[in-house]
């Protein structure tokens, strides 16, 4: 059907009449904002519409309100997006319209889609990000990628390799490029989700370094996450009576009760996105001043601010950081010994120097 | 503006798709609406377009073209365009749709929400709830890029082009420049590095960069393709060398005493644990060190409750490090 189109098809007044383009701003979660007018550039747009019309070709029907949400957009830009597509014509050889389409009733139909009925191959950056993020679910999991345990075809394993087939010979995403090193607690990992499973209770032994001490805890299991290299237990502390965080690699013991958990219905998830320790303001401040020796400190927690001393010695640098047991802080003052030197509260300080004082008298 | 501009790269799209020979310039001027009549202002903007068209990965291929051959042609090539056939399982499904979500709030988060949009476009579909998803591997994974130095260092990487920035390593006051030929990018124990070969080093050499370290910009100092990965090189070990370095050559021994029920984190790591005899209250811990400097701090950490028995420069330096913390 080459047919020269110059006037709008009766479908589209149908579709854009005020009823129907109700705004759904923030249904998309990749959207900028709810309600706020993005400035979207032709490149992206391209790219929106080169996405666009194969999935609507390849669902024969589809509704108006799912593919704004699929693609993060209001319904709006979205019929403005199907107008530029069906709108587009070309003068040669002879005039005509490549792509036909309509959106009667909320139901996107594409009659033809001519070259675009297939999306673009992913990019380098695209098919990386995916793979990188299954070699790490696949460590997680204790899976190896394709190829290792050909026996063993795994979800995570097959996806690896349909998704590298999919991707090979185009930008040759290098398997190594990028590397997600992960720690070696896959056992207690296996043992936690097999509690998790069963809805059971677990009493663990974990060391706290801060305080340097063990404490004995039942949990009741919400989910295992991996966050970077390390994995993580959420759960119910029935001792500190909260949701907490216990990072595998310091589990000292654990055992699996014959008690079922019982997760209280006011236990929130933590926001892993927002990050996963965030201090409370109500914790103290702690502010300490440290030499380049010990800059490492503001790398090692998450600080509140990281600034040139404005005192002491040149080249140090003061460090703000707000916690709620300040006994960690007074052990890594000792760690750093000379090269740090706590400027508030002025009881920790105190407290500092006694200790230090207190295990000198062994020497 | 912007509109008539997609319209006019969505053109070119499908004209030089359903292409069967190579287009000249002039025959895509011909068939696309929206270029000017003026053959300077026309050649800048299709300059401009092919940019962008390659720039989003449109594998536009050039050829001579023309009656006498004497004239670039264009071409997109659909089997070099278009995403081959995936088809995946339910389950396959919806790890992809974990997989996608690692990145949520890091770097390459646009790279991945673009790419299941692509898989999605073949057909794929991943809808299931936020339990559901994560059901086929029950744990739930992520990746965060805190570091600055991320975005270039990963672009580096893929495009395999060196680099140089300013780098502050531990305990060092002053940052140095580095020249380096990056291989790859790791995360380690929830730390971002680079490894590649140093040109800067003295002598230059293998070397690993702990991201966090960066001072200032990356900057890229040549083309793409111009470096060369060794076949072979292995940038988690290399990384995970750099991490055990302190740990594994000529380890010594020392002996200290520990208050019982205390210094966990000594006993964790230690060779064997004693009673200290006719010391009630006190134990005997032997462990293995290698950096006299490091080790000692990690015993002042634990104040009053160790105490270096030998060897003497390893109890010099914790005496040193504890009369610092006096000040």
């Amino acid at each position: 059907m080459t047919t020269s189109r110059k006037a709008p098809a009766g479908t589209r007044d149908a579709a854009t009449a005020p009823a129907q383009v109700a705004p759904s701003a923030g249904k998309g979660r990749r959207g900028a904002g709810p309600g706020a007018p993005r400035v979207v550039t032709s490149a992206e747009r391209l790219r929106r519409l080169l996405a666009l019309v194969p999935y609507v070709a390849s669902r024969k029907v589809v509704s108006l309100s799912e593919t704004a949400t699929t693609f993060g957009m209001t319904e709006r830009e979205l019929i403005d997006d199907l107008n530029l597509a069906w709108c587009m014509e070309l003068k040669e050889p002879q005039p005509y319209c490549p792509i036909d389409l309509s959106y009667e009733g909320g139901e996107i139909v594409i009659a033809q889609a001519e070259a675009l009925d297939r999306p673009l191959r992913l990019a380098a950056d695209e098919a990386n990000a995916l793979l990188m993020a299954l070699r790490m679910l696949a460590d997680v999991t204790g899976e190896r990628g394709s190829g290792d345990e050909p026996s063993r075809q795994s979800p995570v394993s097959s996806v690896i390799a349909k998704l590298e087939a999919a991707a090979a010979g185009l930008t040759a995403p290098s398997s190594r490029l990028a590397i997600v090193g992960v720690a070696d607690d896959r056992a207690l990992a296996e043992r936690l989700q097999a509690a998790l499973a069963g809805g059971s209770r677990v009493r663990m032994r974990y060391y706290v370094p801060g305080r340097d001490e063990a404490t004995e805890r039942d949990v009741d299991p919400m989910r295992l996450l991996a966050v970077d290299g390390r994995t993580y237990l959420e759960g119910w502390c029935h001792r500190a009576e909260g949701v907490r965080l216990f990072r595998l690699d310091r589990v000292l013991e654990l055992s699996v009760l014959d008690e079922a958990a019982r997760v209280p219905e006011s236990a929130e998830p933590v926001d892993v996105d927002a990050g996963l320790f965030r201090p409370s303001p109500t914790d103290v401040l702690v502010v300490i001043d440290v030499s380049a020796a010990a800059r490492w400190v503001a790398e090692y927690f998450p600080c509140e601010s990281v600034t040139p001393a404005p005192e002491g010695p040149q080249g140090w640098t003061r460090v703000s950081l707000r916690t709620p047991d300040t006994g960690w802080v007074r052990r890594m003052a000792l760690r750093i010994g000379g090269n740090g030197r706590v400027i508030s509260p002025p009881q920790l300080r105190a407290e500092v120097r006694e200790s230090a004082r207190a295990a000198l008298a062994h020497y | 503006m912007s509109k008539r501009r997609t319209e006019r790269l969505l053109s070119i799209v499908v004209l030089l798709l359903s292409a069967r020979r190579f287009l000249t310039a002039d025959e895509i001027r011909q068939a696309v609406i929206g270029y000017p009549e003026q053959d300077e202002a026309f050649k800048r903007m299709f300059e401009r377009d092919k940019d962008e068209l390659r720039e989003l990965g449109i594998p536009l291929e050039t050829r001579s073209a023309g009656l006498l051959e004497e004239e670039p042609g264009y071409r997109i090539a659909r089997q070099d365009y278009e995403l081959p056939e995936i088809r995946l399982t339910a389950e396959e499904a919806s790890v992809l749709g974990i997989a996608a979500r690692v990145w949520r709030s890091a770097e390459l988060s646009g790279a991945a929400v673009g790419a299941m949009l692509k898989l999605t476009a073949a057909g794929l579909t991943t809808d299931a709830d936020e339990d559901g998803l994560v059901r086929p591997v029950g744990i739930e994974p992520r990746l965060t890029t805190q570091e600055p130095a991320f975005g270039p260092l990963w672009e580096a990487v893929r495009d395999r082009r060196p680099v140089s920035f300013a780098y502050r390593g531990a305990g060092r006051t002053d940052a140095t420049t580095r020249e380096l030929e990056p291989w790859g990018v790791v995360n380690r124990r929830g730390n971002w590095y680079v490894a590649g070969h140093d040109r800067a080093a003295e002598p230059p050499g293998t070397r690993v960069f702990r991201m966090s370290r960066i001072d200032g910009p990356v900057k890229i100092t040549g083309p793409a393709r111009s470096i060369t990965v060794p076949p072979g090189a292995d940038v988690l070990e290399l990384v995970k060398d750099w991490g055990n370095a302190r740990g594994r050559e000529g380890a010594r021994q020392a002996t200290l005493r520990v208050r019982a029920g205390a210094g966990l984190g000594l006993r964790r790591s230690a060779a064997s644990v004693s009673p200290s005899v006719g010391d009630p209250g006190w134990e005997i811990v032997t462990s293995r060190f290698t950096d006299v400097k490091w080790f000692a701090e990690y015993v002042a950490s634990f104040g009053a409750d160790a105490v270096v028995i030998e060897p003497p420069d390893l109890r010099d330096e914790v005496i040193t490090t504890l009369k610092g913390a006096l000040q």
